[in-house]
């Protein structure tokens, strides 16, 4: 089934890495001592790589939400309230228990549903919600002049600064679940086939 | 996408009402008392600073009997109110320089007046034993300015004998107080006039020097030019010994870190209280975010917490799922 554009594809080479690279030059920053001033990058050089990363990130960014906007992929991220709560559960159940019991995947693929119900939904907050949180005070972090200077008596930048943070670690939390439930194909590695070749391998096939 | 235009909108609103206050609001109003300030010596002074006090100064002309007006050059206006502001307002003009300087035109003798030190009057005072006076000549000595004394460097240069005030002491503001201290080095510094009559060198531009610096802007704003260029020591308040350039603070950790370098020197002042609200360098807060030295160990302790909560479930499943794989052999 070829589920995956080569857009999306390319999207997400690129974003993979990039995320990788802020998450390490970003704890790299959060956790400089003088001691060892070199914690796995200089903070000088962990400063620039990170706005590196940031800017090709902004950029990607744009280029995920401008295509799910323009083509078809963007309907595999539209929810219906009609049963949203029940379907998650019903899915985590599966996850939970019910695969280790040799049940049938509740929400199979296909063409019309490419992701089940707690996919969908982790990667609506994800890309929907943490995402822009991420990018806006990212910005507002690179271009202190723009921030608030005082919210209720606590400076501006430091609330920036934390829900950059707290965005940057869900994002992190995210990526480790991300990247376990995608060992959770046919066989641990076909989704990872499949967003390098297009093409999803389902467990029928 | 609804959702980020809202967010760009809010962001927007948020950034429109910026103020430039800091929340230095706390107590301390003794930078206020200069308004009120009225000298014993007002009339006295009155008879330099109606010269000295502004651009324009008038003198009769004794031989042709005419009233002349003229330019005060610059350098020798004395703002009136900055003088009652500054530490030694309570002076008369008269107690520093000659008596004779109320007779106009100045005698050319008293270009060679003998002008004093700060420890003429300082030295070994215990009324001013706190600020150091001795200690910080010592560390002058050593500093890199030190070597143009003969072209006439002295503490004055740095301390406007007539508009010099106490500021990081009784900081409020901390805002202010690091362009205070920072308008002192670049009186020199961005300013070849004032510069060339002390060195022969060609003139240094500062803003090049430290292209190194990532948002320069914002950190000539936060930090002194003396938290980088002076050997930092315990025992003075203000450190005084201005290292040769070689020597200046490069590495951004000095600062961006837990132990950051700016609790002994910009926040000495404040660092009794060590930690707030679970914040490493808590008072760095109140003026500006550092990071790397803004820590908040809840924060930290809570994110390694969640995160090996999901290695841990994440470790489990793959157990769950091996034992399945196991029973289907
Ligand atoms: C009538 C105007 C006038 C009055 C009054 C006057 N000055 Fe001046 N003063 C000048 C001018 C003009 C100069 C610069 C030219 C010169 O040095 O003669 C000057 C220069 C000086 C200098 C610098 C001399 C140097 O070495 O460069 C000092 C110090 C000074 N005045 C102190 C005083 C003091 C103290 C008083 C009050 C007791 C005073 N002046 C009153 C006009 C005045
Ligand atoms: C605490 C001592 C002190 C007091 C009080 C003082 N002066 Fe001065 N003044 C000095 C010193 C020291 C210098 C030389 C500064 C230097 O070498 O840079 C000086 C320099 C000057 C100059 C020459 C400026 C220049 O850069 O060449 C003028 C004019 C002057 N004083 C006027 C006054 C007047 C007018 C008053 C009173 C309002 C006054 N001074 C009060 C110590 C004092
Ligand atoms: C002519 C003597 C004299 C000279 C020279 C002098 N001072 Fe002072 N200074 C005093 C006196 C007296 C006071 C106290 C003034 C008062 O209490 O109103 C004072 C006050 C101060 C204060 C404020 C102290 C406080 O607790 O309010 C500082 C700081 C200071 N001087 C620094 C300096 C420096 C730095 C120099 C040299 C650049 C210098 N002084 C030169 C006599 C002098
Ligand atoms: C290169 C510039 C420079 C020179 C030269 C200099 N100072 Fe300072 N000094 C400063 C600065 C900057 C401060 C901080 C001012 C502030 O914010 O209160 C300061 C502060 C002080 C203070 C107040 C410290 C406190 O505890 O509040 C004293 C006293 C002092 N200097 C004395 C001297 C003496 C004495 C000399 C000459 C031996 C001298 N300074 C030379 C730059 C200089
Ligand atoms: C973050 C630390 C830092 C701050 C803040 C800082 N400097 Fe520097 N400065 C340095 C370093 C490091 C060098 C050495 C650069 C080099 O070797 O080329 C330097 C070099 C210089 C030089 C010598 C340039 C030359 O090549 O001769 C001067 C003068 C100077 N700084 C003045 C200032 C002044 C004035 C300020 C405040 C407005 C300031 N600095 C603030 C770190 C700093
Ligand atoms: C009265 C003028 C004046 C003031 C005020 C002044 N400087 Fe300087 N500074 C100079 C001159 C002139 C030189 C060049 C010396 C030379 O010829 O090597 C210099 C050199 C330097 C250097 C370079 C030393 C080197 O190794 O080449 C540094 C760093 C420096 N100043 C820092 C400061 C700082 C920091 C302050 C404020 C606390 C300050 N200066 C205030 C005049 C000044
Ligand atoms: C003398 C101390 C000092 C040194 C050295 C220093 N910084 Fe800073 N830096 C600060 C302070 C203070 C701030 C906080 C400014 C504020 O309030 O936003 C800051 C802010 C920053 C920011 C902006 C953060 C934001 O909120 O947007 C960056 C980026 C930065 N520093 C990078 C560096 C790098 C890279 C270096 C080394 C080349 C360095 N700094 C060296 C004190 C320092
Ligand atoms: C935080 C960084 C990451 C984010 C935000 C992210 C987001 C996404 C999204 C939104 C999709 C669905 C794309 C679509 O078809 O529309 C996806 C698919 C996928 N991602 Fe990621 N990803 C990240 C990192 C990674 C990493 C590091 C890996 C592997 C090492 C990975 C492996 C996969 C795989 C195998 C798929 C296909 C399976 C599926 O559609 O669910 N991802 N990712």
């Amino acid at each position: 089934m070829y589920l995956y554009p080569k857009w999306i594809r390319v999207w997400h080479v690129i974003n993979a890495a990039m995320i990788l690279i802020l998450i390490v030059t970003g704890l790299s920053m959060q956790y400089t001592d003088k001691d060892n001033a070199s914690y796995v990058v200089g903070f000088a050089k962990a400063v620039r790589w990170h706005n590196f990363a940031a800017i090709v990130l902004i950029l990607n960014y744009i280029l995920f939400v401008t295509g799910n906007l323009l083509t078809n992929n963007g309907r595999y991220y539209r929810t219906s309230r009609k049963d949203f709560l029940l379907n998650l559960r019903v899915q985590f159940k599966y996850y939970s228990k019910g695969m280790f019991k040799g049940e049938k995947h509740p929400f199979p693929v296909t063409e019309e549903r490419k992701f089940n119900p707690l996919q969908k939904f982790t990667y609506i907050l994800a890309m929907y919600v943490a995402m822009p949180l991420l990018i806006i005070s990212g910005i507002g972090l690179l271009l202190p002049e723009i921030v608030i200077t005082t919210i209720f008596g606590i400076s501006g930048l430091i609330l920036t600064d934390i829900l950059h943070i707290t965005m940057g670690f869900l994002l992190s939390i995210f990526m480790v679940i991300h990247i376990y439930t995608c060992t959770l194909g046919a066989k641990p590695t076909s989704l990872f086939r499949g967003i390098i070749t297009g093409y999803h391998i389902s467990e029928e096939e | 996408m609804f959702r980020i235009i809202i967010l760009l909108s809010l962001i927007n609103l948020l950034s429109l009402s910026t103020s430039g206050n800091s929340l230095y609001k706390s107590g301390n109003d003794k930078v206020k008392d200069s308004v009120t300030f009225v000298s014993r010596f007002e009339s006295d002074n009155i008879r330099c600073f109606k010269c000295h006090g502004q651009e324009k100064y008038e003198y009769t002309n004794e031989t042709v009997g005419k009233q002349v007006r003229d330019m005060m050059c610059s350098e020798r206006i004395i703002p009136k109110k900055e003088f009652y502001a500054s530490n030694h307002r309570s002076f008369s003009c008269t107690d520093c320089h000659s008596e004779q300087y109320v007779k106009f035109p100045h005698s050319g003798e008293l270009r060679m007046e003998q002008k004093f030190n700060c420890i003429d009057c300082h030295g070994g005072d215990e009324k001013f034993a706190k600020y150091h006076f001795e200690e910080i000549v010592t560390e002058y000595q050593k500093s890199t300015h030190f070597k143009m004394e003969d072209e006439g460097f002295s503490c004055w240069k740095c301390h406007n004998p007539h508009t010099y005030k106490i500021t990081v002491r009784n900081s409020t503001n901390l805002k202010e107080t690091i362009a205070y201290d920072n308008a002192i080095c670049l009186n020199c510094h961005s300013d070849y006039s004032r510069f060339q009559l002390l060195s022969d060198k060609a003139e240094i531009n500062i803003i090049q020097k430290h292209e190194w610096l990532p948002n320069q802007a914002l950190h000539f704003a936060n930090v002194r030019c003396i938290e980088c260029h002076t050997k930092y020591d315990n025992n003075i308040p203000v450190s005084h010994q201005i290292m040769p350039k070689g020597d200046a603070v490069r590495l951004c950790n000095e600062c961006h870190s837990k132990n950051s370098i700016l609790m002994a020197s910009l926040y000495k002042f404040e660092s009794k209280e060590h930690r707030r609200y679970g914040f490493f360098n808590g008072i760095i807060l109140n003026a500006s975010y550092v990071i790397g030295a803004n820590r908040n160990e809840y924060l930290n302790l809570l994110s390694l917490v969640i995160f090996f909560g999901v290695i841990i479930i994440i470790a489990l499943h793959i157990i769950f799922r091996i034992r399945e794989i196991n029973k289907n052999k």
